[in-house]
């Protein structure tokens, strides 16, 4: 490996894990706040790619007034979601939620597939970050992989902005100590409904968007969500749950171990990141940070 | 309690005399549910018996059912007297292995680590040559005891695994009465307690894993019997996934609600993917499935076995009896 695919390799693992991060950041919040396993969540990466790709000749205008539209719709989804559905969970066991998601997931593909079809979709890069760019002699990288990560680093950056210096985001924080202060959170004054609601909402918007940046790359198909839900898991129980600073790092590691797998040793690609998490999980039972 | 033993010992009658008046159909899907309900009943005794929910059942269930067809020698039916010990084996053998590991974790730690193991077995059948890859492979001749016992008929089988089924059900219901099974209920609701009450209760998990892997190894061993094919599906954690739905929807911490999760779970698809109730729409059963899941878990809390009860408490000026702790 010369030094140019190295390189290649490494923006990749970067692209990749950034992306998981956007996932998994929305689940660890959900489940570190609210109490509630989202199996669904991955379902709301899968609606952002097929808003991406079904959305843009009803709107026109363009990739990037798809993206402003498909954010905006996908704050309503996860604030109905959120008042139909997830609002009756806080209180229910955590298999009980488990069901109600899977449930969630069947409906949402079914829904899929009866509004646009089982067929798969390439969506294009907008015309002005649909260029390369050279790397060494021989190399060149899209510049649009180069978008993503811009686009994930920069919402990453905005988290934690609005986590540290924020009064939503100092509430996030009372939240998140385990659901068990819930009575706590509460008698502070905060509005413990409406602050799930936002925090749900937020959750799925950010799935949404991490769906609709990556169908350009990875093109739209049946069933991309329960892929990306199992991965986020694994993302959010390394990271340990609830830990935004945790998930980062974990998707950072699963990008590398994952892309780096699938070049250097393509037999056991699909292993690797479960044997990492094995092996992490058996050295540190909680993950790498613990909730807080 | 006699309503509830009446209710399984009618089912158990009633799945004896189905053949009667079944046919080839009806004989396939009720052989599949109930292989299925071995499967749901051997998670049961981890989820609802000990407390530990385990998202990789269906690598104990993949591993009994590729020993069935990895160990039958070619072209002649293997004596099930030492195939069906030696995959049941098989699949407490990972159990036992996975177990020692992944109890070292806890709570949703526990529910990934267990699928980490399982997509571990996934890839390996998938991603190597040892199992057909990702055709899988046939089975060339259903295994048999002497002259006595040909799995070969649909009869044969359905009796065969009716009484597969009857065993595992009996065994877990004198298992969750023994000492044994009151200290895992006692790990269920306190592991804390149980330890401070001179309980080490490592052992006791690890055997409970053990028993249930093996327990799913069985219903692997009857369902290659039953298809005469393996594929790397069987261990997908769509799969784990579809056995803890299906004991969630019956109800956790009765035995009879993973029998009933399993006929419920598979009716339901059958029900739904029928072409001749919905037409083309069947196409699209998923949603019917779904939708019936969600509802179910708005309106029945406690499983369609708490189904009954809740009818009742609809019922005006009449208390609602029963206990909550059965574990029939």
């Amino acid at each position: 490996m010369d030094l140019a695919t190295f390189l290649i390799q490494c923006l990749n693992s970067l692209q990749y894990g950034l992306l998981l991060f956007l996932v998994a950041s929305g689940l660890t919040l959900i489940f570190g706040i609210m109490g509630v396993i989202n199996l669904a969540h991955g379902s709301f990466y899968m609606i952002g790619a097929y808003m991406a790709y079904a959305l843009a000749p009803v709107v026109g205008g363009g990739f990037f007034v798809t993206l402003a539209v498909g954010l905006v719709l996908s704050v309503i989804l996860g604030y109905l979601l959120e008042w139909a559905f997830y609002s009756y969970l806080y209180e229910r066991e955590h298999l009980q939620q488990v069901l109600m998601t899977y449930g969630l997931i069947l409906v949402f593909e079914e829904l899929r597939s009866l509004i646009v079809g089982d067929d798969v979709h390439g969506v294009k890069a907008p015309e002005i970050l649909a260029g390369t760019i050279p790397l060494g002699e021989l190399m060149t990288y899209p510049v649009y992989r180069l978008f993503i990560s811009g686009v994930c680093l920069a919402l990453a950056l905005g988290m934690y902005l609005v986590f540290t210096r924020t009064r939503l985001g100092m509430a996030i924080r009372a939240g998140s100590t385990g659901v068990a202060q819930r009575e706590m959170v509460q008698s502070l004054g905060i509005d413990i409904k409406l602050l799930y609601r936002v925090v749900f909402a937020a959750g799925v918007a950010i799935a949404v968007l991490a769906g609709m940046v990556a169908a350009p790359v990875s093109s739209v198909y049946p069933g991309m969500g329960q892929s990306v839900l199992i991965v986020c898991f694994v993302v959010v129980v390394i990271g340990g749950i609830g830990s935004i600073r945790g998930a980062l790092l974990a998707a950072l590691l699963i990008g590398f171990v994952d892309t780096f797998g699938k070049v250097l040793l393509p037999q056991a690609a699909g292993v690797l990141v479960y044997v990492l998490m094995a092996l992490i999980l058996l050295w540190k039972p909680d993950g790498l940070f613990k909730a807080g | 309690m006699k309503g509830r033993l009446a209710f399984v010992a009618a089912a158990f009658v009633l799945l004896a005399l189905y053949p009667l008046v079944a046919g080839k159909f009806g004989i396939d899907l009720a052989t599949k549910i109930m292989i299925y309900a071995v499967f749901a009943l051997s998670l049961e005794l981890l989820v609802g018996g000990t407390g530990l929910v385990c998202f990789g059942h269906a690598a104990f269930f993949g591993i009994g059912a590729y020993a069935t067809v990895l160990l039958s020698p070619a072209g002649a039916p293997a004596s099930l007297a030492w195939l069906l010990p030696a995959c049941v084996g098989a699949a407490a053998l990972y159990a036992l292995a996975v177990g020692a590991l992944s109890l070292r974790t806890k709570g949703v730690y526990f529910i990934m680590v267990t699928l980490a193991f399982a997509q571990m077995a996934y890839y390996v059948v998938h991603d190597t040559p040892l199992g057909g890859g990702t055709d899988g492979i046939y089975l060339d001749a259903r295994p048999a005891l002497g002259s006595l016992l040909e799995l070969d008929g649909a009869h044969t089988l359905y009796f065969f695994t009716l009484g597969a089924l009857a065993l595992v059900f009996g065994l877990l219901a004198l298992l969750v009465r023994s000492r044994f099974g009151r200290a895992l209920a006692g790990i269920r609701v306190n592991e804390q307690r149980m330890r401070a009450a001179g309980f080490s209760t490592y052992p006791y998990k690890l055997a409970a894993f053990t028993i249930s892997g093996a327990l799913a190894g069985l219903a692997g061993f009857l369902f290659a019997v039953k298809d005469g094919f393996v594929n790397p599906e069987l261990l997908s954690w769509h799969l784990s996934g579809a056995v803890l739905i299906m004991i969630i929807l019956g109800g956790i911490g009765h035995l009879r609600g993973a029998l009933i999760g399993a006929f419920a779970f598979v009716l339901l698809q059958e029900f739904f993917k029928s072409e001749a109730l919905f037409g083309d729409f069947a196409r699209h059963w998923h949603l019917g499935l779904g939708l019936t899941i969600i509802l179910s878990v708005a309106l029945l809390p406690r499983g369609l076995v708490g189904l009954p009860q809740a009818l009742q408490a609809r019922r005006p000026r009449r208390p609602v009896t029963g206990s909550a702790e059965d574990a029939t």
